[in-house]
């Protein structure tokens, strides 16, 4: 069994490892692909906080990737187009500065969350999953018919968009960028964990009554972690986005919410590197088994089933031995 | 009445036809043990439920330190200064017991909103906690997980979380409940220290337990107080006699 200390700083170095090997063997999509694998990761650490401290299994949270994603489509659109975006008195100009579009993307994410967790937050259980996923497929559909960013079809933007310093069209630089943004994201996720917030989150998932008779709303708690949680998923689509330099509706699509939690049950619930390891093996499993036949789904799903009956904690809990929060 | 800690005015409530609370008026004054007693079905539920927040009332109030404290949620009431125990051990059973003494230090000192500071270098949290899983015996099993506790020592770690808080009044819901004879008999010399720290709302079944520690006792029959008074009243009283100790004692 190894400690899960050495276990997290093992995953990262593998993580960081693999593209840097990529770059000196001249395979460049193998860094995409470790760059699709960290952005998944980053969308499903958001999902984490939410699912594997508070207990709340959001079926809705491509709606968050996906404001995300537009955010920096929306934006990307209107720069390229050299046009302005005018809402009533507002007008708000494109831009291609990732910074700009990440701050858009992580407030416009939070606040949605804010509005879906303050109303969903009031049921629980089978409740709770199928309000999310109602607002998840709000979401889609309302993508599906806006015909202004392209609707059904999606938007593409031609030119990665820019961060100060990097030339983010190098594969191995945009890399450094989503590595460096999911290294921030799991370090906020292990403070905000030890932290008396952390703490009374986790136990409102094990004992709503407890936490209501030391004094403190365990809705409230929730909704908070519910904002942070939505906010750094939508930090994701927008890195996603620019990843693939296109957008599309598919993105709010509630197989991707779906694809979120298997990947953190795959991983882990409730372990920093759960998502980290669930994604990693996602990617990989979707390149070499969907190289090898287009029904790897079926392979993944034996993989899910193996983890849901004979190791709870995910990959993480069979390699510390320690079993994981129970959601 | 006036130098009541905790005390309910003609609390009501019912369910469909049936009468869960009629008209009770109950009062804990400082340093007692005011024990409400009652055969199954009386309604202590009920009434603890109204006292703690978790049901509202249909008519009546519920005064903390003659502060009326009817339309506060739970957790206002926690903040307000009630410190309550469940019948049922409400635990975060993954959680070490320390962890469990934290959260009650977190909710008591406001800390929650800190999302990003640490829990370990909070020294203020630390003692705190520390501090009530001494009083209670618990320090030596600090590092446990709760689900690994014996019944007894999540009977003592209720109490501890309670203590964090450093309440104006505690509301104890059955705290001897699968006790063994040994445990019941140490949790009563702990509770029986306690009343001058601040009274003590107590719901038992115990009846030793009750007998040794009330200074007074409310019985409580199809939701009607039909007796409060000392040890010796009550049971001396033949409508307590008749109503319940006839027939379980």
């Amino acid at each position: 069994m190894i400690a899960e200390r050495w276990l997290n700083m093992g995953v990262l170095l593998a993580f960081l490892a693999i593209p840097l090997w990529a770059l000196a063997v001249d395979e460049p999509f193998t860094i995409t692909l470790a760059t699709r694998a960290a952005i998944l990761a980053l969308a499903a650490v958001g999902l984490n906080i939410a699912l594997g401290i508070g207990g709340l299994v959001s079926l809705g949270h491509a709606a968050f990737f996906g404001l995300g994603g537009y955010a920096m489509g929306i934006l990307g659109f209107h720069a390229q187009s050299f046009t302005a975006l005018e809402l009533g008195p507002l007008t708000i100009e494109g831009t291609k500065s990732m910074p700009v579009i990440w701050a858009v993307a992580v407030v416009v994410s939070a606040l949605a969350a804010w509005v879906i967790g303050l109303l969903s937050l009031r049921t629980t259980g089978v409740y709770f999953i199928m309000i999310t996923l109602a607002f998840g497929q709000m979401f889609f559909y309302f993508a599906i018919s806006w015909g202004a960013y392209g609707g059904e079809d999606g938007l593409s933007i031609y030119v990665r968009n820019g961060f100060p310093g990097l030339n983010t069209l190098v594969p191995i630089q945009f890399f450094g960028l989503v590595f460096g943004i999911l290294c921030l994201a799991l370090a906020l996720q292990a403070r905000l964990r030890l932290s008396p917030f952390g703490l009374a989150l986790n136990a409102a998932r094990q004992s709503p009554a407890r936490v209501e008779a030391i004094g403190l709303n365990p809705m409230r708690l929730k909704l908070v972690a519910f904002v942070l949680s939505g906010a750094i998923t939508g930090l994701a689509g927008a890195l996603f986005a620019d990843l693939n330099r296109f957008v599309s509706p598919t993105m709010f699509s509630w197989q991707l919410s779906g694809e979120l939690i298997i990947l953190i049950i795959i991983g882990g619930v409730g372990r920093l590197m759960g998502p980290v390891i669930g994604a990693a093996l996602f990617v990989a499993l979707e390149h070499w088994l969907g190289g090898l036949t287009d029904f790897w789904h079926v392979w993944l799903g034996v993989v899910l089933l193996g983890i849901v009956l004979f190791a709870r904690g995910g990959v993480v809990g069979l390699l510390t031995g320690k079993a994981g929060p129970h959601v | 009445m006036s130098d009541a800690v905790l005390a309910t005015f003609g609390l009501n409530k019912a369910f469909g036809a049936l009468k869960a609370t009629d008209d009770v008026s109950i009062d804990l004054k400082p340093g007692e043990i005011h024990a409400v007693i009652g055969p199954n079905g009386a309604g202590k539920s009920t009434l603890i439920a109204q006292i703690s927040g978790a049901l509202a009332p249909d008519s009546g109030r519920v005064t903390l330190l003659g502060q009326d404290i009817t339309g506060l949620s739970t957790a206002e009431r926690a903040q307000a200064g009630l410190g309550r125990t469940f019948q049922v051990s409400a635990l975060a059973m993954e959680d070490t017991v320390l962890e469990n003494a934290l959260l009650g230090a977190t909710g008591a000192l406001s800390r929650a909103g800190r999302l990003f500071a640490s829990l370990g270098r909070d020294t203020e949290l630390q003692e705190r906690a520390a501090a009530a899983l001494q009083r209670v015996g618990l320090s030596d099993v600090a590092g446990t997980r709760c689900a690994d506790l014996s019944h007894g020592q999540r009977r003592q770690l209720e109490v501890a979380v309670a203590l964090t808080l450093r309440p104006k009044a505690f509301l104890m819901d059955e705290p001897m409940a699968g006790l063994g004879a040994d445990g019941s008999k140490r949790m009563t010399g702990f509770l029986d220290g306690l009343r001058s720290e601040a009274p003590i709302l107590l719901v038992e079944h115990d009846m030793d337990a009750v007998f040794s520690l009330a200074d007074r006792i409310s019985v409580l029959v199809y939701g009607k107080v039909i007796a409060t008074g000392s040890v010796d009243d009550i049971r001396r009283s033949p409508e307590v006699r008749d109503a319940y100790l006839g027939e379980s004692a």
